[in-house]
């Protein structure tokens, strides 16, 4: 509920305060890489630990652990995406309404999928809620902060080398940088693209570059949720 | 019904179970007892595949319970301390049990206990302003609505009032002369000795003896069973 508050009204008084649209939904977008990644983790992590006990009470009935596993996955990512379509896809529609923002909102509902994915993964390796809740954190910071860091870095150190295949692969290991990509590659505002970005865009094209990106963004939500699954089927509760 | 063979179980180094073997039939309560730690929680967790064993299997009917599920549907269980989703009101969550249950039987479920606990005039409280004792009477409900042959009972009386235990013992006996087996952890000597027939006694994941009640007491030549399981320790 109180992410739902905090998203609609960020995106409306993003949108209220710039004149431009455009504007509007490229500082939309920032809190979006931020934002959503952080609370889907965070909120799912949280979740599944607190309902612990109830998820062992289900494993005790004649249900299959995959059965369970996935009826959690898709309460809470069904949950977190509707909170998401109310906070920003609606306000996005209405002041924008142009395919931009559909390609916001794609990106925004893979970008909670995914996390929901990352969270589930946090959440079976460990029994610990802390440590569970840590490691959510950890990812989230590695994914929106630390990982740009060492690209940066990588690039700075091989600025000698044509980078640019490598690049898009790297791109690839970070759904955050993904998101943005998706959106920044239909806005056709290449200063905020950033290096990965800018590269897509030139290998690519614009719209194969967004099926790529789709499609990584994919594998991104199912190997986190078939490793948790296979660690789950096997884990003691 | 269920045999237990050979089972191992370690948690990091600890021990938890030590090559346990038991058998267990229908028409019979059995108690598990033993110090803490014993092992008699992840003996349980076995049975109802929440744990995995590392060695050793545990036969249903004669069937190995491994990667089946079919198995849990004759299985009713309390768990120790139960707790459910806080926003969930208990009419709720009885409905959404009783739709999993559908797997199990049709309809008539057993809701003797809803009825004696009164817990349908809380129907429409959310699980986190419940109490203990009322979570315990939640769980107790929800192992006997299915009527399973095998009921599994986790220190059911801790955290209940002196009439709700009266109640829950009870409907042991009931089902008891139905014919079904009925598992029961507990650390009060006299409530074993008022519900079950058979003692099992169970140290550092090792099964010391499984014995029936009146066999202990005629051991020991005690009547009282707590004073009779002290002596049988001593020797």
């Amino acid at each position: 509920m109180a992410y739902g508050v905090l998203l609609s009204l960020s995106s409306f008084g993003l949108f209220l305060m710039n004149e431009d649209v455009t504007k509007g939904l490229s500082s939309l977008l920032t809190v979006l890489l931020i934002v959503v990644p952080l609370v889907s983790i965070l909120f799912t992590t949280i979740y599944i630990f607190n309902s612990y006990e109830f998820i062992e009470l289900l494993v005790a009935q004649p249900l299959k652990r995959s059965i369970i596993l996935f009826g959690l996955y898709a309460g809470v990512g069904i949950s977190l995406l509707a909170v998401f379509w109310i906070g920003i896809g609606l306000p996005a529609i209405i002041f924008d309404g142009t395919v931009v923002s559909w390609y916001f909102l794609l990106s925004g509902s893979l970008l909670t999928v995914v996390f929901v994915s990352l969270a589930f993964l946090a959440s079976v390796v460990t029994r610990d809620k802390t440590r569970g809740i840590g490691i959510s954190i950890l990812l989230w910071f590695y994914f929106s902060l630390i990982f740009d860091g060492i690209l940066l870095m990588v690039m700075f150190a091989f600025s000698d080398y044509p980078l640019e295949k490598l690049t898009i692969l790297i791109s690839c290991l970070n759904p955050i940088d993904l998101a943005r990509i998706m959106v920044l590659l239909k806005m056709d505002i290449s200063a905020l693209m950033g290096y990965t970005g800018a590269v897509f865009n030139q290998f690519f094209g614009s719209s194969i570059g967004i099926i790529v990106s789709v499609l990584a963004m994919l594998t991104w939500v199912i190997i986190p949720i078939g490793i948790a699954l296979r660690v789950f089927k096997e884990k003691n509760l | 019904m269920i045999q237990i063979e050979r089972l191992y179980k370690k948690y990091g180094k600890v021990k938890a179970l030590k090559g346990i073997n038991l058998t267990f039939n229908l028409d019979q309560v059995v108690a598990l007892v033993g110090p803490n730690a014993s092992g008699k929680t992840t003996l349980i967790k076995c049975l109802l595949g929440m744990v995995i064993p590392d060695e050793g299997r545990i036969l249903f009917d004669g069937k190995d319970i491994k990667g089946d599920v079919q198995y849990k549907k004759r299985i009713g269980y309390m768990p120790q301390i139960g707790r459910y989703p806080d926003n969930m009101l208990m009419g709720y969550l009885f409905g959404m049990m009783k739709d999993l249950g559908k797997i199990r039987l049709k309809d008539n479920f057993d809701e003797e206990l809803i009825v004696a606990f009164h817990l349908e005039e809380m129907f429409g409280k959310p699980m986190r302003v419940l109490s203990g004792g009322t979570r315990q009477k939640v769980s107790a409900a929800l192992a006997f609505m299915f009527n399973p042959d095998v009921i599994i009972l986790d220190e059911p009386t801790a955290g209940l009032d002196p009439l709700a235990s009266e109640i829950l013992k009870q409907k042991i006996h009931k089902e008891r002369e139905a014919g079904k087996l009925l598992i029961v952890t507990s650390h009060i000597m006299s409530e074993v000795e008022e519900i079950a027939d058979s003692i099992a006694y169970i140290v550092e994941g090792e099964a010391l003896f499984y014995k029936s009640i009146a066999e202990i007491k005629s051991e020991s030549g005690e009547e009282r069973l707590g004073k009779a399981l002290f002596h049988l320790l001593q020797q």
